[in-house]
């Protein structure tokens, strides 16, 4: 089978059981993806398929042999982060790491989603939508942060929202 | 999880081929593969449906929409015809799940969600749904998040979802592609089956049938709607309890209404008598109590989950008057 992964072409033969997150970390040795839950609930595992934001515990890597997979280890280099990940650094926005990658990843979903101008469940308004902090709260719900860094994860994802304005 | 043959449909008319008991068709796979890792599902055929040409949303001749069965839940909440002319529907899939899951997620699959019940997660306990004839672990369990409403004495599961609770409300048809390459139009009022002493058969769909579409009826003009969902935090948690409602008023009096529950039974509920109950009445906190008298009469609480009855009291109540107008 043929993946493409962060820009470059794999090959693996992962069993059909597979998720794309153990032929990441096990197969390809892409182990910036965490597992958490391995069931969807705490979102460490988030990777950008196609430019979303999906839990890739819970989808099977054969079902994705034509998609275009994003992982935390494509998004930027320690020599030239992603505006995520340096305004994480910036504001602290951690502190074990262990969901970070899962937590940049579907941020940088996130936005693309508030770009497009799709509403939350704190909209008031369906059809005018303002990434306020209640909003980033209300949209990362899905990834868990046990350190409870959840302020410092809001603040660097509110500051790359505004400077992409 | 179980060893199984993958398979990729390339058509539905090839997926519906597939008629064993023991084949899955997956699409989003945000609920299937979690029960087959746990191995409550164990499929001896996953048909991967995700590839094939149902993915749109439509504008029907009648106005309304014909959403197509892999739209994801993502997508049809942000639609600009669903949330302008369906806000239901739009805040009931908003307040499902996460954000990731909601990008996979697909419309087909969410309203054949399974149950979040305990036991039938838990495959060393009884469990009538996951297999038949064993005993329900619930009656007597722990159950504060199970149903009070269409309950058996074989199982007392809840339906978990947001969206199909809003479909309800919006008299929604179920388009199916039979095994026989017939297509069929169910409503969604009929596609859901209570328990009673077959609680593992939760729908009217025959083995490899596929449901391709969902078509929402116009709205009247002026129509008032709402989805309030009550839940142990403030994001990403299942229903203890939830309404969707679907309005009209004129000079003063209700002259349609109709009212989804989410979290109370075994399928999305709704019943006639509680729309009878506010039908032509003009709002009051009188009204709206026989109305809530109306779908709790048949109420039974299992003993964790008895705080249900006041809780949907209040919040129907509650919705009512958001609905109306009638602040009080």
């Amino acid at each position: 089978m043929k993946f493409t992964i962060n820009g470059h072409t794999h090959h693996a033969e992962p069993d059909v059981r597979t998720s794309v997150l153990d032929l990441l970390r096990e197969h390809l040795g892409l182990t910036g993806s965490k597992k958490g839950c391995d069931h969807g609930q705490c979102g460490a595992c988030t990777v950008l398929i196609n430019g979303r934001r999906v839990n890739s515990c819970l989808t099977l890597a054969v079902m994705h042999q034509e998609d275009d997979i994003v992982t935390i280890e494509g998004l930027g280099s320690v020599d030239e982060l992603h505006p995520m990940q340096a305004a994480f650094l910036a504001h602290d926005g951690f502190q074990c790491g262990y969901c970070t990658p899962g937590q940049i990843c579907s941020a940088v979903g996130m936005l693309d989603e508030a770009r497009k101008g799709w509403p939350s469940h704190v909209s008031a308004d369906l059809q005018a939508v303002a990434l306020t902090g209640s909003e980033i709260s209300e949209r990362m719900s899905g990834n868990i942060c046990r350190c409870s860094a959840y302020p410092h994860i809001v603040e660097a994802i509110a500051e790359v929202a505004r400077e992409s304005e | 999880m179980k060893a199984f043959v993958y398979e990729r449909a390339e058509s539905p008319e090839a997926a519906v081929a597939h008629t064993a008991p023991t084949t899955r068709f997956i699409a989003g796979g945000t609920n299937l593969l979690d029960l087959m890792k746990l191995q409550v599902e164990t499929p001896e055929t996953l048909v991967d449906i995700s590839r094939l040409d149902l993915a749109d949303i439509e504008d029907t001749d009648e106005g309304g929409l014909r959403i197509g069965a892999l739209v994801p839940n993502s997508d049809l909440a942000a639609d600009p015809r669903v949330r302008l002319r369906y806000e239901v529907l739009s805040r009931a899939l908003l307040a499902g799940a996460s954000g990731q899951l909601r990008n996979k997620a697909t419309t087909g699959g969410n309203l054949l969600q399974r149950t979040r019940c305990y036991y039938f997660y838990d495959t060393a306990s009884p469990c009538n749904k996951r297999v038949p004839r064993t005993g329900c672990s619930a009656i007597g369990g722990f159950n504060r998040i199970l149903a009070v409403l269409g309950t058996s004495e074989h199982c007392i599961a809840t339906h978990p979802g947001d969206m199909p609770v809003a479909m309800r409300a919006l008299d929604a048809v179920v388009m199916t592609l039979r095994p026989d390459g017939r297509s069929r139009r169910i409503s969604i009022h009929e596609l859901y089956r209570l328990p009673g002493n077959t609680p593992h058969v939760e729908t009217v769909l025959e083995p490899g049938e596929l449901i391709t579409h969902v078509e929402l009826p116009p709205l009247p003009a002026g129509v008032r709607q709402l989805y309030r969902k009550v839940r142990d935090r403030a994001s990403y948690a299942f229903a203890l309890v939830s309404v969707a409602g679907v309005l009209t008023m004129e000079d003063g009096r209700i002259t349609t209404a109709a009212l989804a529950f989410g979290g109370l039974g075994p399928m999305p509920w709704r019943d006639s008598a509680v729309e009878a109950a506010l039908m032509g009445q003009r709002p009051s906190p009188a009204v709206f109590e026989a109305a809530a008298d109306a779908l709790l009469r048949h109420a039974k609480g299992q003993g964790s989950n008895d705080f249900k009855i006041p809780l949907i009291r209040r919040t129907l109540i509650a919705c009512l008057h958001e609905l109306t107008g009638d602040t009080q």
